[in-house]
């Protein structure tokens, strides 16, 4: 049997991994994977947890994760294509208009 | 002693890992969804592993037949040629490292103290039963069914925002 320890612990990990590609990244595309990333690391984790709690709750939760997933990476792609046929760039340094 | 489902497990943690950071040090674009790809087929085998045979499905169709699918439309969408040259991280960079390491060293440490609440009713019998579907179809069309209602006009907005965004205005 798999302790539980080790499932949140690679949860973890992936977490922090799509954190650093989040921040580390200039490619605003890259930077969405990573988010895709993070979303993953915690379905693992609900999935994990709601099996060994004998719950579904964990799992229905999963599912409303990926939907939101879905309409994420839906309007971000979107907002991606925006930005390049107005900027020519997909680099979030190059995107500065906003900065004071 | 490394037993079957042990061996199992620590196959699928190595590769998802280290494919993990495979894909976010990638120069191409391209490169990073495909290695996502296989990524999403390691966690649907978990699934499996952890018998939940419906939110495996769903990841495969979901994140690996539309979510990455979208991606490789934009990727290919735009016009990245440039990307070869530029460079691949930005000014944050190492500030991200110590932060992911830094969040990783505080969940790996209190996540020892984690204990499990009070089992609930869908043992893995019950759910052999009833089969896995039908477990989860019933949990959510009667306990979770306003959540799911909503999901539904989450993902109409996602429609609608997705097309008025990347509409061509057109000047008239």
């Amino acid at each position: 049997m798999v302790p539980l320890y080790w499932y949140m612990l690679l949860s973890a990990a992936v977490f922090c991994i799509g954190v650093y590609g989040f921040l580390a990244r200039r490619n605003v595309i890259l930077m969405f994977i990573s988010i895709e990333l993070m979303l993953n690391a915690v379905n693992i984790n609900l999935v994990a947890i709601s099996h060994y709690m004998e719950d579904l709750a964990g799992q229905i939760l999963s599912f409303f994760v990926i939907t939101v997933a879905a309409a994420e990476a839906a309007i971000g792609l979107a907002i991606i294509i925006a930005l390049f046929r107005n900027k020519e760039t997909v680099h979030v340094d190059e995107m500065k208009e906003m900065q004071g | 002693m490394i037993t079957l489902p042990v061996f199992f497990f620590l196959y699928h943690a190595l590769v998802i890992v280290g494919l993990s950071l495979v894909t976010v040090s990638r120069r191409n674009p391209v490169h990073s969804v495909l290695f996502m790809l296989i990524i999403f087929f390691h966690i649907a085998s978990l699934y499996l592993f952890l018998n939940a045979e419906f939110i495996a499905a769903i990841q495969i169709i979901v994140y690996a037949g539309a979510i990455l699918v979208l991606f490789l439309f934009v990727v290919f969408l735009l016009d990245l040629r440039a990307e070869e040259h530029a460079d691949k991280y930005s000014m944050s960079q190492p500030a991200g490292a110590v932060l992911a390491l830094s969040l990783f060293a505080v969940l790996a440490s209190t996540m020892r103290g984690f204990v499990l609440g009070p089992h609930g009713i869908y043992g893995i019998e019950k759910i052999t039963e009833m089969t896995h579907t039908k477990a989860i179809g019933t949990v959510l069309y009667t306990k979770y069914l306003f959540p799911f209602e909503v999901a539904s006009v989450v993902l109409l907005v996602a429609i609608v925002g997705a097309i008025t965004l990347a509409k061509r205005h057109t000047k008239s």
